[in-house]
């Protein structure tokens, strides 16, 4: 297939960036959305242009590195995947292509569609870790009995990958979606108890602090997650902060 | 507890705590406009009471005033502070394939709400404190009779102002239909109750603004 691709160019975080207009032929509507972006980057490069520059890593869906907003959705108009799990079939010969990099304050551009997600692993340093003594006498995991329902919940929640892509299709940057994860992840086991009113708090005040916006339950997050994480992951989120907060 | 309003949590809680409050008004006040289709003498003793019983008047009026006054404010602070979250917009942004309209526009239905309410205390609040604390009026009475039911009767004759609020209506009902769920989820209720609540949300946010527009009507057509 013949495509036109819009993409957003920006030669570094300083320079104003625009989007420019791309033409890529003969394009396999088997090829993953990134394959036909390496496609374009080769043609870039044989006629001595910048290629564009994208994030990517273990094009499998897991490592969350590729972003890409596509055609006005975080990874394309697919659900349930990441934009290297994004097949050409989904659009059409002839078809216009706009490729944006995620949006959000929280997440200013590098270059091209490349962001800065460090913010999530601010985040994530501020209480998305449980204390366990590695000394060598470290308890066996299993020795602490754990409900099915709750181990089922917390891996749910542990399958974040933290892409971002609920922030970028928020319409105001939110990281509730990310935020509730990982803050499900813990409290719903044993091992996260001890620190949960402190986890709660530390990774909401950074959070806050990174600049993401209030969460309006638009529920496009969920939508959008590649991963399927539930808002309940927020409500959860929210009852763990307003008990940790009122009980001081 | 110091400083829950000034996390992102704390605000949307609040923010829920008076949504919940005002849906509470809205019901017990389209209950109360109910009597004056189906009885105009119970209207007028029901209104008579909430206009002159001292609890009402000087704890539920001044709290449920500040709710309002509250909600708005809190909603256009949250709305500059989410915008400004946003950095560059979208060139292209497809939101309707993952959100509700009513989702996304929450402020503008809100800031619509807003108007109506103003053009509402012109009509029926700013004249009922003028006859009741300006004038001294406290009887309820006018040529011998409750003068409740004829004055929200006079009200409706215009039909301007029936489609105006017959607008006002549609606009809490859009409102409704995404921040009764969404008071709820920001409180931390989401559970096995809350598909059906989200089923109840749904009726309320079309039945009782359905209802207003009913009870317009039928003054107008009536009187």
């Amino acid at each position: 297939m013949n495509l036109t691709l819009k993409i957003w160019r920006q030669k570094d975080s300083k320079a104003k960036g625009q989007m420019v207009d791309y033409k890529v032929t003969e394009i396999s509507e088997h090829m993953s959305f990134l394959e036909m972006m390496d496609v374009l980057n080769e043609q870039l490069v044989n006629s001595g242009e910048e290629p564009v520059a994208f994030d990517h890593d273990c094009r499998e869906g897991i490592c969350g590195m590729c972003s890409m907003y596509i055609n006005g959705e975080a990874h394309g108009p697919d659900r349930g995947i990441t934009t290297c799990q994004l097949h050409m079939r989904m659009f059409n010969d002839g078809d216009t292509i706009t490729i944006e990099p995620f949006r959000a304050a929280a997440f200013p551009v590098i270059k091209d569609l490349v962001v800065d997600r460090m913010a999530f692993e601010r985040i994530q340093q501020a209480g998305g870790y449980i204390s366990v003594n590695t000394s060598g006498n470290t308890q066996d995991a299993n020795n602490i009995p754990i409900s099915k329902h709750a181990a089922d919940e917390a891996m749910d929640a542990a399958t974040c990958i933290g892409c971002g892509a609920c922030v970028a299709t928020c319409k105001n940057s939110s990281a509730m979606l990310f935020v509730g994860a990982k803050v499900s992840q813990y409290a719903l086991l044993p091992q996260g108890q001890v620190e949960a009113a402190d986890r709660v708090k530390n990774m909401v005040a950074q959070m806050d602090l990174e600049g993401f916006g209030n969460c309006t339950n638009t529920g496009a997050c969920e939508v959008e997650c590649p991963k399927g994480i539930s808002l309940e992951s927020i409500a959860r989120m929210n009852r763990e902060y307003l008990s940790a907060t009122l009980k001081g | 507890m110091s400083g829950i309003l000034n996390s992102s949590i704390g605000r949307k809680f609040a923010m829920a705590l008076s949504a919940l409050f005002l849906m509470i008004f809205v019901l017990q006040h389209f209950v109360i406009n109910l009597f004056s289709v189906l009885s105009p003498d119970t209207f007028n003793e029901i209104s008579h009471f909430m206009g002159t019983f001292w609890v009402v008047q000087y704890v539920i009026q001044p709290i449920l005033i500040i709710g309002v006054i509250f909600h708005f404010v809190m909603g256009f602070v949250l709305e500059i502070k989410n915008k400004k979250a946003n950095g560059v917009k979208y060139a292209k942004n497809n939101g309707a394939a993952n959100s509700t309209w009513m989702s996304r526009n929450m402020i503008w239905s809100g800031g619509f709400i807003l108007a109506f309410l103003i053009i509402h205390f012109i009509d029926f609040w700013i004249p009922e404190i003028n006859t009741k604390y300006i004038v001294g009026d406290m009887s309820g009475m006018h040529n011998g009779e409750f003068r409740y039911f004829h004055e929200l009767q006079e009200k409706f004759v215009p039909i301007w102002r029936v489609a105006l609020y017959i607008v006002g209506f549609v606009f809490l009902a859009l409102h409704l239909l995404h921040g009764f769920d969404s008071a709820f989820q920001s409180t931390g209720a989401n559970n096995k109750y809350t598909k059906g609540l989200q089923g109840f949300g749904k009726a309320y946010a079309i039945l009782v603004p359905l209802g207003f527009i009913f009870i317009a009507l039928f003054h107008h057509f009536t009187h």
